[in-house]
């Protein structure tokens, strides 16, 4: 493996939060995105210990990538995950019990959580330990953007605040569909089809970019034959 | 005789009212992944009812009988997940051995649903509501049949929009996404009714 530099952390936090972010462009974790998200406080909260517990997990599973049996690793991976989730679960209970009250089910169930075994499988347990740390920072990082982006548009129209503190003006009906489930899946449809239309005009500009690139070398490579067989007839005509 | 009819209102809140797609937000990796056609949907769904019966009965037996007792409570979700993880293993190798007819039907989704949140929630709300044996088996099934409910309608709306020609930017997930907004309004009538 070639050496770990700053560039690849770079190209790794733009891959958690953006090309890559498991939630607009993976799909992963559903179920957690679409029921803690009615408010932005919530998202932060969910977002931030599955970061903790992806980190953690990374770090292990990368750790003992050498030593668990190919056949077996799903559920090693598993014991491991749900062991950090437990001790998460057991730390916000003890320091955030407002949290724990009102993210309730959804902390046990970020073992489930497609995301932490989706990095185990295809990241932690193929790179060494740095990397795969910086990957389930990036990663998680980006799972708690979108949470956060979705739970910000659905708590300003569906409650009218942001992070609890009132910020429409009073003549604000606020529309309480965008805080019920079905408000959920529609504004994640619309969030996700916003990522899709961002990242093909992306691809379209590098795409006329490279065409272009792609037309001036051609045009260089036409101009210099050119050259080369007006020499040669110059060569001819001077033997003749 | 009451018992009984408490018990069939349990269920009847479970597969409506508290549907585990629609309201709770369980199982949505499933919902979106296999629902492209109603005969996987259906697949899938009795997959989802066969394991969550067993697993409740399983589940609420090791916490009752092995966690409690030895006052290892905090330990739930580790036990949990592993009980589900070998019974799901437990039922593909009894199936392909003694029911090969089921196991071809419901073979391939059984590994999926290890992962299933739907699964290892429904065993978690046995235990948070206080459910008894026979309470926690019939909220296990009922939570699936809802579950099994909500995929089939949404791979009947799938079929549809599949012939449908939705904004480039729209297709594939946003659009079938939208749609079951749709459908969770349409199930959000339930809420207002209580057992």
């Amino acid at each position: 493996m070639s050496k770990y530099t700053v560039k690849n952390v770079g190209e790794q936090f733009l891959d958690g939060l953006f090309y890559k972010n498991p939630v607009l462009m993976q799909l992963l974790g559903m179920c957690a995105t679409l029921a803690v998200t009615t408010s932005v406080t919530n998202a932060l909260g969910m977002g931030l210990s599955t970061t903790a517990v992806l980190i953690c997990s990374n770090i292990f599973i990368s750790l003992l990538r050498k030593f668990i049996p190919k056949q077996i690793r799903i559920a090693s991976y598993i014991v491991i995950i749900s062991g950090f989730v437990t001790a998460i679960q057991l730390l916000i209970k003890a320091y955030l019990p407002d949290l724990d009250k009102s993210l309730g089910l959804f902390i046990p169930l970020i073992v489930v959580n497609c995301i932490i075994l989706a990095r185990a499988e295809s990241f932690a347990s193929k790179n060494p330990v740095l990397p795969s740390a910086v990957d389930g920072l990036a990663m998680g990082l980006g799972f708690t953007f979108a949470l956060s982006l979705l739970a910000s548009v659905r708590e300003i129209i569906g409650s009218g605040t942001f992070c609890g503190i009132q910020i429409m003006p009073d003549f604000f009906e606020p529309a309480i569909i965008f805080i019920l489930p079905s408000g959920a899946f529609l504004t994640l449809g619309f969030l996700i089809a916003l990522m899709n239309k961002i990242m093909n005009s992306i691809k379209e500009k590098d795409k006329k970019k490279s065409l272009e690139t792609k037309a001036a070398e051609k045009e260089a490579e036409l101009a210099a034959e050119e050259e080369i067989t007006v020499s040669t007839e110059a060569e001819v005509k001077e033997e003749i | 005789m009451d018992y009984l009819v408490e018990i069939l209102l349990l269920m009847l809140g479970a597969v409506l009212v508290e549907n585990y797609i629609f309201s709770k937000f369980l199982g949505i990796c499933p919902f979106l992944g296999v629902s492209e056609k109603p005969d996987t949907a259906l697949g899938m769904g009795f997959a989802v009812v066969f394991v969550m019966t067993l697993s409740s009965a399983a589940t609420w037996a090791v916490y009752h009988l092995i966690l409690v007792p030895f006052g290892l409570e905090y330990l739930e979700t580790i036990a949990f997940i592993l009980i589900i993880a070998s019974l799901v293993q437990l039922i593909e190798m009894f199936l392909r051995k003694f029911v090969p007819a089921l196991y071809g039907a419901l073979g391939i989704y059984l590994p999926l649903i290890t992962t299933n949140c739907a699964v290892l929630g429904s065993a978690l709300l046995n235990i948070q509501n206080g459910y008894n044996f026979i309470e926690s088996l019939a909220y296990g099934f009922a939570s699936a049949v809802g579950f099994t409910l909500a995929i089939v309608i949404f791979a009947g709306v799938r079929v549809r929009i599949s012939f449908a020609e939705p904004p480039k930017s729209f297709r594939g997930t946003p659009i079938a996404l939208i749609a079951a907004g749709l459908i969770a309004m349409a199930f959000s009538g339930f809420s207002g009714m209580s057992f």
